[in-house]
């Protein structure tokens, strides 16, 4: 049962991830992406990580594809805008080059033979509480070095959204 | 239960999509969800391996990983609005003013 939801989710996954990089419409290709989130969501659900999956869903899906849809829609952009590619062989070598990056990925996660998940679990592993703890203490410096990076994308995103660039 | 390198192949297979995805892409949002799905493998790969090894510090991993894709979103999606502002365009081609 959980080989195939496994299945399943990692199909949806790829083929929604696929979608997106394929898709003209922009539109569809944010709706194909939150697709491909859900899918990841249930794989972390699998995982035991049942938090981060509800991140997963709340921030990713919800919030920041939201963000996304929202300027896609701002700038309301026309679908015939990009023209052909520059170079002839361009899609050939793309595909190419990111065939071999998968072969490579590959090779490396498989190479270390069976390692299956056998350590037995803590009971909240997982949990709000387990990952609460941890965070406030091996990953203290961490956490408030991330709150420092929003405050600074705050500002960013702030300061670009106002002025042009050429003045 | 799933091995581990089941889970290891998935994520290395969406990272390559993400990869081909900035490869091939003229439009700069596509690009920009190209690298929100790389974003995600890594993450797929952190939960995978902190569920083998029974460590809960991949989650905490994570949840930093969704704090930098935030900010990454809204300061990148700012600059698109600036360039678009500029150029009336999203296209990747057309945006060159950083070149000599």
């Amino acid at each position: 049962m959980e080989m195939f939801i496994f299945i399943l989710a990692a199909i949806a996954s790829v083929a929604c991830c696929l979608m997106v990089i394929t898709q003209k419409n922009p539109v569809r290709a944010v709706l194909f992406l939150i697709m491909a989130f859900v899918a990841q969501a249930i794989l972390f659900v699998q995982l035991s990580a049942v938090f981060v999956a509800a991140l997963q869903i709340i921030v990713y899906a919800g919030a920041i594809m939201v963000l996304f849809l929202f300027i896609i829609m701002l700038l309301n952009l026309r679908k015939d805008e990009f023209g052909g590619d520059r170079h002839p062989f361009q899609k050939f070598a793309a595909v190419a080059l990111a065939a071999l990056l998968a072969f490579e990925l590959v090779i490396v996660a498989l190479r270390d033979g069976s390692r299956s998940p056998s350590v037995s679990l803590p009971e909240n592993f997982g949990s709000v509480e387990s990952i609460g703890e941890i965070l406030f203490t091996k990953y203290l410096l961490p956490f408030e070095a991330t709150s420092i990076l929003l405050m600074a994308a705050i500002l960013g995103a702030v300061v670009l959204a106002k002025k042009r660039l050429d003045d | 239960m799933v091995p581990l390198e089941y889970y290891l192949t998935l994520s290395a297979v969406i990272f390559a999509i993400g990869v081909l995805g900035v490869l091939t892409s003229r439009n700069l949002i596509v690009i920009f969800m190209s690298i929100e799905i790389m974003l995600n493998a890594g993450n797929l790969a952190l939960i995978a391996f902190s569920r083998a090894l029974g460590d809960v510090s991949g989650h905490a991993f994570v949840f930093i990983v969704f704090a930098v894709a935030a900010a990454e979103a809204a300061v990148g999606l700012a600059i698109i609005l600036a360039v678009f502002r500029n150029r009336e365009s999203v296209n990747a081609d057309d945006f060159n003013i950083m070149r000599w």
